[in-house]
């Protein structure tokens, strides 16, 4: 899976859990700050990632997705691993 | 004839529109089918219906704007047990006057007037002399669509693109429908997934499958919403402090148990089955309610009705669009954490999205707040009427924390209750606060 699909499936989950999220999304800033997720979306955001990739996601790693770039990044070598 | 009216959908909504009819005449229905989709000030409400029967007739057409308590609709009641009838000819014209009338009783209703029902009589407004139809001015600004809530939701899910779909409802407004016969015709290119966010599919889904969605704009503008729902807080909120004699009780919550066991408990589970913290709070709540029944319930018609069964409000924030909703987790006292975290996680979902259902709009018995998220340790909420306490919680904080004689640093949350004095006093709510404090020290029990 490229970056480009990576990127696009993160921010396709995002729309699902925020809908009224924009476009703008500034891939190197806190999403929960960006666009106001609580734990709950955040969560939400974990599932649907996991549900689209088959990537189970400890806990422990929850910061390094904090950003977009850190999900493409994360997603991108954890699909290479498996 | 049972008459289907437009539900009080919480103390603050005198009116609603009726977006779009999900039955038509001739359609069996069963209780608890959502047969409607209302818009009130807050949000956009699937609406149930408490009969089982079948619709004889719709009373108010799509985009009409009618007061609380206004036959929607009239539903043929049949013995559920019976085969269901053939529609049959109208044996009667129904009265065309929308305005609510006296709540008599259908001949064929034995079960009792719903949650939703029994708030509309209580709150129903006076017959008006003006007609109780306000017709919705119809969207004629540029780049707009015509577009019922439903058929939005539908559009986001299916990822079509509205400037592509001709409408063929009233005055051109797109179905749901319409969505469903274009996301037909694109799934002849690309595969639709079917997978939702309140079930997650458990296997991977094609990568195309999560593309972004086009932006949709609905016919209510994002201003207006925000203003209609300021407005509804406003009218809600300002009750509350005219009518209710609030008392506030603040107490600091040892949660090194809590933390511990739920790290544990997630690091067994697949992220699909992680809790938060959010589940085991509200189940202590729920379960502290039990030897407190004056926390419980409705102030009403100037006496306190503690209610049997609890029902949770959960205070959910609408995120950009500014405002909060609180939708209720019902029987949280004899639900499951996994169960209630379902419930929970559905929930945030379907307020996010604008689906939410008039049950749970209209009957949460006490209300939980939480705002540890946005960093503050201790939140004093405004109780919602016509309930009568809300317990706070803020954010989980490492502090010093003294137990026989030796001090260590601990998890330490503040918990907080907001309680109507008239149907309590500030013994029973310390009492009631402790208990929940309590609770939340065997988080293995819950």
């Amino acid at each position: 899976m490229s970056d480009d699909e990576i990127k696009d499936l993160v921010l396709g989950a995002l729309r699902r859990i925020a809908p009224e999220a924009g476009s703008e999304i500034d891939p190197d800033a806190d999403l929960r700050e960006q666009i106001e997720l609580d734990s709950m979306d955040m969560l939400n955001l974990m599932i649907a990632l996991h549900a689209a990739t088959g990537v189970d996601i400890p806990e422990a790693d929850y910061p390094k997705l904090a950003t977009l770039n850190g999900c493409v990044a994360y997603l991108r070598e954890r699909i290479k691993a498996t | 004839m049972a008459e289907f009216r437009m539900p009080a959908l919480g103390a603050d909504m005198e009116a609603g529109t009726v977006a779009q009819w999900l039955v038509k005449p001739g359609d069996t229905v069963k209780r608890g089918d959502i047969v409607a989709i209302v818009e009130t000030e807050k949000a956009t409400i699937e609406v149930e219906v408490f009969e089982t029967g079948v619709v004889e007739k719709i009373v108010v057409p799509e985009g009409e704007k009618v007061p609380v308590g206004a036959v929607l609709a009239l539903i043929r009641s049949v013995s559920a047990a019976a085969p269901q009838p053939v529609p049959q000819p109208k044996p009667e014209a129904a009265p065309p006057s929308a305005a609510p009338v006296a709540a008599a009783p259908a001949p064929a209703a034995i079960q009792p007037p719903p949650a939703a029902e029994v708030i509309a009589a209580r709150e129903a407004p006076p017959p008006i002399a003006r007609p109780a139809a306000v017709a919705r001015p119809p969207s004629t600004a540029r780049g707009r669509w015509r577009i019922s809530p439903l058929a939005m939701r539908t559009a986001l899910e299916l990822n079509v693109d509205l400037a592509g779909v001709k409408g063929s409802g009233l005055q051109g407004a797109i179905t749901r429908g319409d969505v469903e016969r274009a996301a037909k015709a694109k799934a002849a290119i690309t595969p639709i997934p079917a997978e939702t966010m309140a079930a997650p599919a458990a296997k991977p889904v094609a990568p195309e499958a999560l593309k972004p969605t086009p932006p949709v704009r609905p016919a209510v503008s994002p201003a207006e919403r925000r203003a209609m729902m300021r407005n509804a807080i406003a009218t809600a909120m300002a009750r509350s402090k005219r009518e209710i004699p609030h008392y506030y009780l603040a107490t600091q919550i040892d949660m090194s148990r809590m933390t511990q066991w739920l790290t544990a408990e997630n690091l067994k589970r697949p992220v699909t089955e992680r809790i938060l913290y959010a589940a085991p709070l509200l189940k202590a709540v729920a379960l502290a309610v039990h030897g407190f029944s004056e926390m419980n319930g409705f102030w009403a018609d100037g006496s306190f009705k503690p209610s049997e069964a609890v029902h949770v409000g959960v205070a959910i924030s609408l995120h950009q669009g500014g405002g909060l909703i609180a939708p209720a987790i019902h029987d949280v006292d004899r639900k499951k954490l996994d169960e209630i975290m379902a419930n929970l996680r559905d929930l945030v979902a379907r307020v996010r999205a604008g689906t939410l259902r008039s049950s749970e709009i209209a009957d949460a018995t006490i209300t939980v707040t939480s705002l540890g998220e946005q960093g503050i340790e201790t939140v004093f909420g405004i109780i919602y009427p016509p309930q009568v306490a809300l317990v706070g919680f803020g954010k989980i904080v490492e502090r010093p924390w003294a137990v026989n004689g030796k001090v260590g640093a601990r998890p330490v949350m503040t918990g907080t209750l907001s309680a109507d004095h008239r149907a309590s006093d500030g013994h029973r709510g310390a009492m009631f606060l402790a208990a929940i404090e309590r609770i939340l020290q065997e988080p293995e029990k819950l």
